[in-house]
């Protein structure tokens, strides 16, 4: 792993980020000047969260690898928190949580660590989704049995095994891009944030016709296809860090943006399922970890996979 | 270094049961209080603890149980010497006074109550579970008689309700391991024993000062 500060095109994109960053706080200031209402504090406190968001990432990646592994393990944790917290599960059920946060999930990240990639990919579909009614089983407690396994396998599958891909990204061995993988987890990161935020944006401007307006009123069609459009387009252009052609990194961008929408969706079905808005506070203007990383649990495994099939 | 294993109790804490904290018609403020919680896991008093402000927190003691926090190793050290907690005994504990008059020794028991007193003193402030034992987490038992007889004795001091929410989760009855999960502490409104207020009155109104806070 080459450390970053020596990799050009690296530089290139975190200055990118840095000059989003400047260009979005002064517009959030701006608007804050003419006039103050909820939707603009909203923003600046959005704007706000992105620097810090930002500078830990980078930090993160300053490491080499582990420091990125450390870090998407900690947001694994804390969206699983969040999950969990929101699951009624019975007291039976503390066993099989006690194994799922404090022995899989560090494990999972483990082998990430060491990049062992045939235990990685089927440790949580194929060993933990086993054990887990079993151990439920074991405890003895039938009550709403399959709802109990089925919610904890689900919350162990998006927030540990899912997002656990980002990080995987720095084991694919990529022929003439060796030690530039960073560039493959800031790539994935960038453009599935930005299009959470295109989205926002043209929602704002634009948006008229909602998508489905019980489970997300905020997710309207003018929102999602000008954000698309445009995260598509940031994504092409970035094709200069990627191992991708400009075409390449086009579809990529297209899918990741596809894949970060579906999964905003699909958790935001589960919060409206169980009445709450975010699924927790820990990130001033967002919501909760989980909320601000379920458009990349969803992106995340298929834009590894796509890479490794085509491009390892 | 007392500092910094404070810290690490507290840090500890928002890891398995997140830091959120909400006041409900309470401000911290120094002034002596004592602070009643419902009781659902072990690991009550740490949340309520951690959740104030670090300056707070040095005036603030725990009533823990004496059988299980007063044992040699880290139990012992940390209520020493962390959290300067009150022990009680849950079992009477029984002394013996000689009287002056007779010079015969009579067996007494030592007055729960007296050590709160005691441990209240003139800065301190307390937290305490007036419910005696640990709950299921969702009924909220009744209420001993202690919290009314500490409210008649300090008249000065003020009684705080505060709602635990979730913690049963992170570590239920029985079990030995905690698990991560979001759970919060809401602080109410201070109140008193009014002049001339009768025990059971008293004690519904502070048992449906914290119901009253869950519905938040």
């Amino acid at each position: 792993m080459v450390n970053f500060l020596h990799d050009r095109q690296t530089l290139w994109l975190f200055g990118g980020i840095l000059g989003v960053l400047l260009v979005a706080t002064v517009v959030g200031q701006l608007l804050k000047l003419r006039r103050s209402n909820a939707v603009i504090d909203n923003l600046n406190a959005r704007i706000r969260a992105w620097w810090v968001m930002s500078a830990v990432f980078a930090l993160s990646l300053l490491t080499g690898g582990i420091g990125s592994v450390i870090l998407f393990a900690l947001l694994s944790f804390f969206a699983h928190r969040e999950f969990i917290t929101l699951t009624p599960t019975r007291p039976a059920d503390h066993g099989a949580l006690f194994w799922v946060f404090f022995v899989i999930t560090p494990l999972q990240y483990w082998l990430v660590a060491i990049q062992w990639y045939g235990l990685f990919a089927v440790l949580i579909p194929v060993y933990a989704f086993l054990f887990i009614p079993s151990r439920i089983a074991v405890s003895g407690d039938p009550e709403r049995f399959l709802e109990r396994s089925a919610k904890i396998q689900w919350g162990l599958m998006v927030c540990v095994y899912c997002v656990s891909h980002a990080p995987a990204l720095l084991m694919l061995r990529i022929p003439r891009f060796e030690g530039k993988n960073a560039r493959l987890l800031l790539f994935l990161v960038v453009v599935v944030q930005m299009s959470d935020v295109l989205q926002y944006v043209w929602g704002k401007l634009l948006g008229r016709h909602k998508i489905a307006p019980v489970i997300s009123p905020s997710k309207t069609w003018e929102g999602f296809l000008g954000g698309v459009a445009t995260a598509t387009l940031l994504g092409a252009a970035l094709w200069w860090a990627t191992p991708f052609s400009r075409a390449q990194a086009a579809a990529m961008a297209f899918i990741i943006t596809i894949m970060g929408f579906l999964g905003g969706l699909t958790m935001s079905a589960i919060k409206r399922d169980s009445g709450v808005k975010d699924y927790g506070s820990m990130i001033e203007g967002h919501g909760g970890v989980l909320d601000r990383i379920d458009s990349l649990c969803f992106a995340g495994p298929i834009f590894f996979h796509l890479t490794r099939y085509f491009f390892t | 270094m007392r500092r910094a294993i404070a810290a690490g109790v507290v840090g500890l804490a928002r890891i398995l049961a997140g830091g959120s904290v909400r006041c409900l018609g309470c401000e911290f403020d120094s002034r002596q209080r004592i602070y009643f919680a419902n009781h659902t896991s072990h690991l009550d008093f740490v949340l309520v603890w951690s959740a104030l402000p670090r300056s707070l927190r040095a005036l603030t003691r725990p009533v823990a149980a004496k059988d299980y926090w007063d044992r040699a190793g880290l139990r012992r050290y940390l209520v020493a010497n962390v959290f300067n907690a009150v022990l009680v005994e849950r079992v009477a504990q029984t002394l013996l006074s000689v009287p002056a008059q007779t010079g015969v020794p009579v067996p007494h028991r030592k007055d729960p109550i007296e050590i709160l007193l005691e441990g209240l003193g003139e800065r301190h402030s307390l937290i305490i579970f007036p419910e005696g034992t640990r709950g299921n987490g969702v009924q909220l038992g009744p209420f001993r008689s202690g919290l009314y007889r500490l409210g008649k004795a300090r008249p000065d001091v003020e009684l705080v309700p505060v709602y635990i929410d979730n913690l049963n989760r992170v570590l239920p009855k029985g079990e030995f391991v905690p698990v991560p999960m979001l759970a919060s502490v809401s602080f109410g409104a201070p109140m008193r024993v009014e002049i001339g207020e009768e025990k059971d009155p008293f004690l519904e109104r502070a048992r449906s000062a914290i119901l009253e806070l869950r519905r938040w």
